[in-house]
């Protein structure tokens, strides 16, 4: 990139030239020319209730339910959130605890489905007609549909369609780089579903209110760019595909942003802030399918790879459907593969188990072998600054590096650690295999947790101030008590002591009046009042 | 019996005369580094430090009596803020002067133990134990800060501290193995 002006690299290609970035050898070939098969229903589909950012859904249906395919089992919660429908019709078999599709293999709350076969539709969603359907309405549809961002972001989309109210919007560009090796599912969905993917984009852009759409594909799909330049005018008014450089990490939002519109997104801002919406190909298929027939989100396009399967190849999957039975479809694995990983080979995640299901944000199941990946074994850094070369956010990996080893994470902060989008190119090139990106995941983890950590001790000290405020009221309140009853007690054995003294003046002055035996009668009852008093005064 | 109650009341009168001048006389200042030590401690009065409540903790320290890193809750975020109050040293950002980080511990009932005795909720310094009397309690992890309290307290052994639940929500990639000549 750097042999040519900015200017110059305007002129002949219509593109703005990026900072840094890599060429991974692609692999797309393994799956390039092979159409999307349409997977058999699995015998089983585990339905994770988490499957995008923000709240978990809560559960709708319970154990022995039949449930039949789109229904709503997951309930979006809160304003960033999802729904979640059933891929198919069955029965369900449990809700509760499963393994995450996620490094950690830790559990998430899921639905297990034991399909009927049937894969009978249930009452689909109203259908709209998108000419006559207003802005809110398609986004209210994107909504009940659980669609959320399928290059693997997974932020609910709704929420997305719905910026077109807080920011002044001008573009939208739809991300069909599919920059990561071996992945061609969206390759593949837009040379075979085209149409339906240029209508998906029309209804978004009309959410949005925009006027200009720019559908952004790398240079390396030229099947795909001749196929949607056939159908785009029907997107916006203004409507353009850009083939973009291939170059990897071209489908990160703010580098396509750039390259495609010139505009550099500020620091930590939204590509909104600059009135431009990034969106998947993906996600426009599925608006499509919700907008205009009522189906939710409950099947998506993936790549199945790597050299360890036996026959590569890209599936429409059912949401929830184990990671096994999509490898027993392809012919199996060849071996103990090296890496199985969800995603593709640069950021995707590394699974423990193929028992996990793939979902909405799922784009690629790969397995590679040891040819495919690299040794572990690092070395020391030579300072030969490759990662700073190659870093397309304008870091130092190494320094930041250096710094987050000695544990020293506010000093990585310090020189932009979060501005780092987690590409990986700086380990990719790294001569000595220093697990560098791997390091910065930490580091950002580990501020997140600390930062957790520091609210959860400002509001446990908040919880002990308030503990200690109460026990101070409450004793406060058993000595008040004390105090109002010991002037009570005073008061009464004041009055006792007034009658007392009363009725001996009485009979004081009856025994002047009336000298005789009487006189001693008065003297009966204060003894009568007394014990009564000193009763009183003990309890 | 009246010699004797004026006896003891001139002698009571008398003290306390003399205790409230001398409270006057000779007042000591709390100096101002206690106050701002406590305000940097987590104030929860647990006692994990061995001291009386985070006052005394705060004055041990402003003494010198006590190390920086003396607070397990608090961890190293609070030994860092420590030194920087006090001045010292803990060994900047890499060790925090040989504080081990602890795995945050919380306390966990075996319910098949809890007689709902409430003796442990009574003494959890942020209601961090739910329950009510002969009813199963349980612990708030959120709010817990694994202080032992209510472990010493439990007549049935019940309570014991563990590591914090692992969740989605609180995992983070480990720290990559750096290189190891030795290997």
């Amino acid at each position: 990139m750097k042999l040519f002006s900015l200017d110059a690299l305007k002129r002949s290609t219509g593109v703005f030239a990026i900072k840094g970035g890599i060429h991974p050898e692609t692999r797309k070939y393994l799956t390039a020319e092979r159409p999307v098969e349409k997977m058999p229903v699995p015998s089983i589909l585990r339905v994770p209730l988490q499957q995008h950012i923000g709240a978990q859904a809560e559960p709708l249906v319970k154990r022995d339910d039949r449930v039949l395919k789109g229904q709503l089992i997951g309930q979006a919660r809160g304003p960033v959130s999802a729904n979640v429908h059933a891929p198919t019709s069955g029965r369900v078999l449990a809700v509760g605890m499963f393994a995450a599709p996620h490094p950690s293999g830790l559990p998430v709350m899921t639905v297990t489905i034991r399909p009927d076969g049937r894969d009978e539709w249930g009452p689909r969603l109203k259908r709209l007609r998108p000419e006559e359907a207003t802005p809110d309405e398609i986004a209210e549809r994107v909504l009940e549909a659980g669609i959320v961002g399928m290059g693997g972001a997974t932020f609910p989309s709704a929420v997305k369609l719905g910026l077109g109210r807080k920011y002044d919007l001008h573009t939208l560009v739809i991300n069909a780089a599919e920059c990561e090796p071996y992945l061609t599912c969206d390759d593949r969905l837009l040379r075979e579903r085209g149409e339906e993917v240029v209508d998906g984009i029309a209804m978004m852009a009309r959410a949005l209110g925009v006027g200009r759409v720019i559908v952004a594909i790398e240079a390396n799909k030229p099947k795909a760019i001749a196929e949607m330049r056939r159908y785009i005018f029907a997107a916006a008014p203004e409507a353009s595909v850009v083939a973009v450089p291939t170059l990897y990490p071209m489908g990160s939002e703010k580098h396509l942003v750039r390259t495609v519109l010139g505009l550099e997104t500020p620091a930590r801002a939204l590509t909104a802030e600059l009135g431009v919406i990034v969106h998947n190909a993906a996600t426009a298929h599925a608006v499509h399918k919700a907008v205009r027939y009522g189906e939710p989100l409950v099947s998506r396009f993936l790549t199945v790879s790597g050299r360890g399967v036996a026959e590569p190849k890209n599936l429409e999957v059912m949401i929830g459907t184990p990671v096994s039975e999509i490898l027993d479809f392809c012919g199996g694995l060849k071996g103990e593969p090296d890496r199985l990983l969800l995603g593709g080979p640069m950021m995707g995640m590394p699974i423990r188990s193929v028992r996990v299901p793939v979902i909405k944000g799922t784009n690629g199941v790969l397995a590679l072998e040891r040819s495919e990946t690299r040794p572990e074994q690092s070395m020391p850094c030579i300072r030969c600054a490759g990662c700073v070369t190659v870093c397309p956010c304008g870091l130092t990996p190494l320094e930041l590096q250096a710094r987050i080893g000695a544990e020293d994470l506010e000093g990585a902060v310090d020189i932009g650690l979060m501005d780092c989008v987690a590409c990986g190119s700086c380990s990719y090139v790294c001569p000595s295999n220093i697990p560098l990106v791997q390091s910065f995941n930490y580091a950002k983890g580990k501020l997140a947790a600390q930062q957790s950590q520091k609210h959860q001790q400002e509001e446990t000290k908040r919880l002990a101030e308030a503990r200690t405020a109460r026990e101070e009221a409450v004793a406060a309140a058993k000595r008040a008590a004390m105090e109002k009853h010991k002037a009570m007690q005073a008061a009464k054995k004041k009055a006792a002591e007034e009658k007392k003294r009363k009725e001996a003046e009485a009979a004081a002055a009856a025994a002047a009046a009336e000298p005789g035996p009487a006189g001693e009668a008065p003297a009966v009852p204060p003894e009568r009042d007394g014990p009564a008093g000193s009763k009183e005064a003990a309890e | 019996m009246i010699a004797a109650i004026a006896s003891m009341s001139a002698l009571g009168l008398g003290l306390g005369v003399v205790l409230g001048v001398a409270a006057r006389k000779f007042h000591v200042e709390t100096p101002p580094i206690v106050d701002e030590i406590e305000e940097a401690l987590p104030g929860t009065n647990c006692g994990q430090c061995s001291f009386p409540g985070c006052r005394g903790a705060a004055e041990a320290v402003a003494g010198g009596t006590a190390p920086v890193t003396l607070c397990p809750p608090g961890g190293r975020e609070t030994a860092m803020k420590l030194a920087g109050i006090m001045g010292v040293d803990c060994g900047g950002g890499a060790d925090a002067g040989g504080f081990v980080e602890q795995e945050p511990v919380v306390a966990f009932i075996f319910e098949d133990h809890c007689t709902g005795c409430t003796k442990c909720f009574k003494r959890c310094p942020t209601d961090a134990i739910i329950g009510a009397a002969k009813q199963i309690h349980t612990v708030v992890n959120d709010a817990c800060i694994g202080c032992e309290a209510c472990v010493e307290v439990c007549p049935t052994e019940a309570i014991i501290l563990r590591g914090k639940p692992r969740s989605l929500r609180n995992w983070h990639w480990p720290k990559p193995d750096a290189y190891d000549p030795a290997a």
